[in-house]
């Protein structure tokens, strides 16, 4: 199954379980401000969700930014170990002049 | 027991061949030194290296024949082709010529460093896994020579390509990988990206068809990022190629 297939159906599906919890929420027995309060919470969910995920999105670049491993010894062995090819291959007559 | 253990490590060694494939483009002095250092840590094990020159005007053919008396023309295949024709083909066509069971990609401008490659190996025959990819992402990995603008766009895309193509792998770019002849030549006929787009499509697709794959923390030394810029196409490049791997894949 295409990736993009995944994803869509697991979108339908959130948004099916949405509308059917607007439908149930819209049934006039009586109008108390609980069912107010929550129908009106419930068509905020989705923008509340999506800028939540953003928000996530953006904590994980900030800590991984934060946390970005580095290596800067590794620059030095590197060095090392380019000086050290460098004496054999002038042993061995192999000729790569100058960089 | 360690006798034993290491024994029978040799004598499944002896029956792996790794085919090393390297594409160079002017990459005179520093495909002699990756050389040096492949042969330096895989002393013990049977390998070839392929090198699959596009046509290099400085001179990196006559480097690599200079290298081949050094070493033997049976450990150093040079399988030049006429011009610059792309990284994916030049894979496929280092492919043709490996006469190993395992095929390991990696860069010749010393950024992937060979001291890595017995992990690799030891990693694979530890796991059985069909490819085993150096991520530089994760603890005991890592990356020097990039400024905090390019950290900073290497994790908003990789933060980005988690969310939308859930891939199994914490490095989706990297080009060091080890992977087992046969998936390698069933994942590569499948992709059709270029650049490093193309390395993401091959791990996603390799994710997707339920290859095994194990990473091993390596660590990364840019030494052309300062030549290279990072600049508004290559991002751009990037998100056609998400998407790309988001319907295709």
């Amino acid at each position: 199954m295409k990736h993009i297939i995944k994803i869509m159906s697991l979108l339908v599906s959130v948004s099916a379980f949405w509308i059917s919890l607007l439908l149930t929420s819209i049934i006039p027995e009586s109008y108390t401000l609980l069912i107010l309060k929550w129908s009106t919470f419930l068509y905020q969910l989705p923008i509340y969700l999506i800028v939540s995920l953003g928000c996530y999105g953006l904590l994980l670049v900030g800590i991984g930014l934060m946390r970005f491993p580095t290596c800067p010894y590794e620059s030095v062995l590197l060095q090392q170990d380019i000086v050290e090819a460098k004496e054999f291959l002038k042993e061995n007559k192999v000729d790569v002049g100058s960089d | 027991m360690v006798m034993i253990s290491d024994a029978s490590m040799e004598v499944t060694e002896e029956k792996n061949k790794y085919s090393i494939i390297v594409p160079t483009y002017n990459e005179r002095l520093n495909i002699a030194l990756i050389i040096y250092l492949i042969f330096k840590h895989l002393s013990n094990v049977n390998f070839e290296v392929i090198v699959v020159d596009d046509g290099s005007p400085d001179g990196t053919q006559d480097i690599v024949e200079q290298l081949q008396q050094v070493y033997g023309e049976d450990r150093i295949l040079l399988r030049a082709r006429p011009k610059k024709l792309g990284l994916g083909t030049a894979y496929m066509h280092g492919l043709k010529h490996a006469s190993g069971n395992f095929v390991v990609i990696m860069d010749a401008d010393l950024s992937h460093h060979p001291k890595y490659l017995p992990s690799f190996i030891r990693r694979q025959m530890e796991t059985g896994a069909s490819i085993v990819t150096g991520t530089r992402y994760v603890k005991g990995g890592g990356v020097h020579g990039w400024n905090l603008m390019r950290k900073l766009t290497s994790r908003g895309a990789n933060v980005l390509a988690h969310t939308l193509l859930w891939p199994g792998v914490s490095d989706l770019t990297g080009s060091f990988r080890l992977y087992r002849k046969s998936v390698l030549e069933d994942v590569i006929s499948s992709c059709v990206s270029k650049g490093y787009v193309f390395q993401m499509e091959m791990i996603v697709r390799a994710s997707r068809k339920g290859y095994h794959i194990e990473e091993v923390p390596i660590t990364f030394v840019d030494r052309v990022y300062g030549s290279s810029k990072l600049g508004g196409s290559e991002i751009v490049e990037y998100l056609k190629g998400l998407v790309y791997l988001l319907v295709t894949t």
